[in-house]
C-alpha cells in the first residue's frame, strides 16, 4: 500500500489533487508537525512501520524520532503520557490503533483528557487529538470493526469529529491538532482509500456540519462511511422521482444543530443513519434532538438506520449486519408518503 | 548499571531511628541541619493541617478528607526533595505534600471542601491537580517528563501513588514508559499497608513493592517512610540521580495511616487497636523532634514558635473553610470547553431561568 498522492498544483506550501483519504490524513499530520514544534505523534507501530494503515507514514524518516515515535504497547499508557505531554505544553496526536484497542485508554480519556480543562477552570488545557481508525466494511476480524463513537460522544468535554471525505479528513485534522480542546478523531478505515480532491488551503470550523447534497424531499442525516451510503440511496431515490438531500453530520460533539435543524425544516422528512448498533447511540440522540427541534414541520416520523444491537458482525456476516442503500430506501419509503398523498 | 544495583535492600534505610538517635549509614547521608530543621517545621505544620482537616470533616465543613496523619514525613520529604523548577503529581491523600509546596492550605481543600475539583492553577507552584483515580498520574507525570526531556529542561517530576496504587495496570505502564524512555522521573510510593481496608498481602506477593523497579530496569529503594531524614536521603539522590540524566527509579516509604481511610470508613471492621497503637511509638514528628533536641538544635522557644506558625496556619484554614464560598452557577458550563457550545449555552440557560423564577417566587421552584 502507498500513500502518494496526485499533486496537480503545488504552489506555496499549499497543494491542490487528487488524493486518497489515507494520504490527506498523512499529509494534514506532516504540515502540523512542519509547522508547529509542539506536535508530537505517537502510538504503537506509527514509527518505523507508519502505522497499520500507513496514515503515519515518512513522517518518522522526515520529521526525526523525537516528533513521530513507537511506544510501549500500552494504550493507557500512550494516552496517560499524551495528558502530561499536554500539560507541559505539547500538542499530542496519538494513534489507538483500532477502535476496540483504545478501550484500555478509556479511562485515561474520561477521567482526565475531557475533565482537566473543567477541573482546572481552564488553567490547563488538553489540545490532544486521539486518532481512532473505525467501524467496519473491510473484513476485519472480531475488536478491528467497532463503532465506539457514542461513548466518547456521551463524554462531556471532548470534541468528536469524523470525516467522510478526504478533503474533509485533511481540513479537520488540522482543525483537530490545532484546537486548544481534546478531540476524538474518528477516521472511517472502510473510507481510507477513497479518492477525492484535497486543497490544503481549505480551514474548517469543527462543530460544523456539511450539506454534502441538495435536495426537497427529505433529509438523510448519516456520518463517516455511512455518507456515501446515504448519497447511493439518494442518487437511486433520485432515479425513483425523489429529491434526496444529504447532511454529513462530521460533528458528533458538539453537534450542529442549526444546519442540521434548517435542513429537516426543509424538507420535513429525516433519517438518520449510522453504523453503530442504535440503541443509547449517537443515532439515537440526532432522532431525539431532530423531533425536539422540527417537531411541527415534521410530515413523518424521523427513522434511524444503524447496525443491529449485536457485537459487530463477523467478516461473512457483514454485508447483513452493515446499512446498505437498500435499507435506506426502504426507511425513505415508510416517511408517510402516501399520507400526503391523500392530504 | 548492574542487575544488583536495580535491587533494594532487604531493611529499609534508616538514618533515624524511632528514639531519635543516628543510624550510621554507608551510602546514604545525614541531611544537613538546616535541611533538617525546615523538614520538622513542615512535619509539624502537616500534622497541624491534617488534624484541623479531620476535625473540619466532623464539624460538616469538608465533604471528605484522606488524612496523611502519620504520614507526614513522606509528604514532607517529598516536597523538599524537588527543587522549584520540579513538578509534583500528588493524589488526594497528599494536601500536605501539595501544601508544602507553597499552594495555599484553603485553595489546596478546594476538592475536599466540595467548591470545585481543585482550586489551585498547576503552573503556579509547579503541582499537578490532586487524582482521584488511582495510578492514573503516574501516567501524567511520565508525559510531563517526556515533554521536558525533549526540549531539553532538566526538570524532575516526583509522582506520588499509594501502596494499593501498584495493582493497578497504570502503574505498571507508567513504570515501563518511563524506563524505556529513560525519563527523569522518581516514583515514591507510600506504603501506608492498606488500600481503604485491604492489606498489602492483597496487593502483591512480592519480597516489597520497591523490588518491582528491577522488573522496568529502573533502581527500587526502601525506605523507612517515618524518618523524614532517611526518606530526603533516598529521594535526593533519586532526584539527583534522575536530572543528571541517569532515568527513573522507584522508592519505597513504608508508612502508616493511623487514621480511617476517610472520616466515612470505619477502621475497626479490619484491623485491630493495637496494631495502630504499635505504629505512635515510630511517629515521624516524635523521633525528629528527639533527635534534634538531643543535638540542640530544638528548644522550647524554638518549639513554641513552630507550633504558633502551624496554628495559624490551621486558623487560616478553618475561617477558609467556615466562609461560604461565592458560587457561581455558571461556572458549570465556562470551563467543559475553551468555547461554549451551543448546547451548552442552551443548558446554561434553563439554569439560569430555573434560579430566576426560584428567585422570584418566595416559596421557590414551581410551587
Amino acid at each position: 500500500m502507498t500513500i502518494a498522492a496526485d499533486i496537480d498544483i503545488e504552489r506555496s506550501h499549499h497543494v491542490v489533487g487528487t488524493m486518497t483519504m489515507a494520504a490527506a490524513l498523512n499529509r494534514a499530520l506532516a504540515d502540523a508537525i512542519a509547522e508547529d514544534p509542539a506536535v508530537l505523534v505517537f502510538g504503537e507501530d506509527v514509527g518505523t512501520l507508519g502505522g497499520v494503515f500507513r496514515i503515519t507514514d515518512g513522517l518518522a524518516e522526515r520529521f526525526g524520532e523525537d516528533r513521530c515515535f513507537d511506544t510501549p504497547l500500552a494504550e493507557s499508557a500512550i494516552m496517560g503520557t499524551a495528558v502530561g505531554m499536554a500539560m507541559n505544553g505539547m500538542r499530542p496526536v496519538v494513534e489507538m490503533q483500532f477502535d476496540a484497542f483504545a478501550l484500555p485508554a478509556f479511562e485515561q480519556v474520561v477521567s482526565h483528557v475531557a475533565k482537566m480543562s473543567n477541573r482546572t477552570r481552564g488553567a490547563v488545557r488538553m489540545p490532544i487529538v486521539i486518532r481512532i481508525p473505525f467501524g467496519g466494511g473491510i473484513g476485519g476480524v472480531e475488536h478491528h470493526c467497532d463503532s465506539s463513537e457514542a461513548y466518547y460522544a456521551h463524554t462531556p468535554g471532548l470534541t468528536v469529529v469524523s470525516p467522510s471525505t478526504p478533503q474533509d479528513a485533511y481540513s479537520m485534522l488540522r482543525a483537530a491538532i490545532a484546537s486548544p480542546d481534546p478531540v476524538v478523531f474518528l477516521e472511517p478505515k472502510k473510507l481510507y482509500w477513497s479518492k477525492g480532491e484535497v486543497d490544503t488551503s481549505v480551514t474548517m470550523e469543527l462543530g460544523t456540519a456539511r450539506v454534502a447534497r441538495e435536495g426537497t424531499d427529505v433529509t438523510l442525516l448519516a456520518y463517516a462511511a455511512m455518507v456515501p451510503v446515504a448519497l447511493e440511496a439518494a442518487e437511486i431515490a433520485a432515479s425513483e422521482g425523489r429529491s434526496v438531500q444529504v447532511i454529513d453530520v462530521r460533528s458528533l460533539s458538539p453537534f450542529d444543530d442549526a444546519t442540521v435543524t434548517a435542513a429537516v425544516r426543509s424538507t420535513g422528512r429525516a433519517v438518520v443513519i449510522a453504523e453503530a448498533p442504535g440503541y443509547a447511540s449517537v443515532a439515537s440522540e440526532i432522532q431525539a434532538r431532530v423531533s425536539e427541534r422540527c417537531f411541527e414541520h415534521l410530515e413523518a416520523p424521523v427513522r434511524r438506520v444503524t447496525g443491529f444491537d449485536a457485537p459487530f458482525a463477523p467478516p461473512k456476516f457483514e454485508h447483513w449486519y452493515l446499512p446498505d442503500a437498500d435499507r435506506v430506501l426502504d426507511a425513505i419509503d415508510s416517511l408517510h408518503w402516501d399520507d400526503e398523498v391523500s392530504a | 548499571m548492574q542487575h544488583d544495583d536495580l535491587l533494594p535492600r532487604d531493611t529499609p534505610v534508616t538514618l533515624i531511628d524511632e528514639t531519635g538517635a543516628v543510624v550510621a549509614d554507608e551510602r546514604y547521608r545525614m541531611p544537613d541541619d538546616d535541611l533538617l530543621l525546615r523538614a520538622y517545621q513542615g512535619l509539624v505544620e502537616g500534622r497541624r493541617i491534617n488534624d484541623q482537616a479531620y476535625a473540619l470533616v466532623r464539624q460538616g465543613r469538608m465533604a471528605v478528607y484522606p488524612s496523611s496523619h502519620g504520614q507526614e514525613a513522606c509528604e514532607v520529604g517529598a516536597s523538599l526533595a524537588l527543587a522549584e523548577r520540579d513538578w509534583l503529581f500528588p493524589t488526594y491523600r497528599d494536601s500536605v505534600a501539595v501544601i508544602a509546596r507553597g499552594v495555599e492550605p484553603a485553595d489546596a481543600m478546594v476538592l475536599l471542601k466540595g467548591d470545585w475539583h481543585s482550586g489551585y492553577d498547576p503552573a503556579e507552584h509547579h503541582v499537578a491537580p490532586q487524582s482521584t483515580p488511582l495510578a492514573t498520574q503516574l501516567l501524567h507525570a511520565a508525559g510531563f517528563a517526556h515533554a521536558a526531556k525533549h526540549r531539553g529542561e532538566d526538570t524532575v517530576v516526583l509522582a506520588l501513588c499509594g501502596d494499593g496504587a501498584t495493582s493497578e495496570g497504570d502503574f505498571h505502564e507508567a513504570m515501563n514508559f518511563a524506563a524505556v524512555f529513560h525519563l527523569p522521573v522518581v516514583f515514591l510510593i507510600q506504603n501506608n499497608e492498606f488500600a481503604i481496608s485491604v492489606p498489602l498481602s492483597r496487593q502483591t506477593a512480592a519480597p516489597s513493592l520497591a523490588h518491582k523497579a528491577i522488573g522496568y530496569g529502573m533502581p527500587g529503594q526502601r525506605v523507612d517512610g517515618n524518618d523524614v531524614a532517611g526518606v530526603l536521603a533516598v529521594l535526593g539522590e533519586a532526584v539527583e540521580r534522575a536530572r543528571s540524566g541517569g532515568g527513573p527509579s522507584l522508592v519505597e516509604a513504608h508508612t502508616y495511616r493511623m487514621q480511617a481511610h476517610t472520616n466515612a470508613d470505619d477502621d475497626t471492621r479490619y484491623r485491630e487497636r493495637e496494631e495502630v497503637q504499635a505504629w505512635i511509638a515510630r511517629d515521624p514528628l516524635t523521633r525528629l523532634r528527639a533527635h534534634l533536641v538531643s543535638r540542640g538544635l530544638l528548644d522550647e522557644a524554638r518549639e513554641e514558635q513552630l507550633a504558633a506558625g502551624a496554628e495559624s496556619i490551621a486558623a487560616a484554614l478553618r475561617e477558609a473553610l467556615n466562609t461560604d464560598a461565592d458560587l457561581d452557577p455558571e461556572d458549570l458550563f465556562r470551563y467543559v470547553r475553551s468555547e461554549r457550545s451551543p448546547q451548552l449555552e442552551e443548558q446554561w440557560q434553563l439554569l439560569r431561568g430555573e434560579i430566576e423564577r426560584t428567585q422570584l417566587t418566595e416559596a421557590g421552584g414551581r410551587r
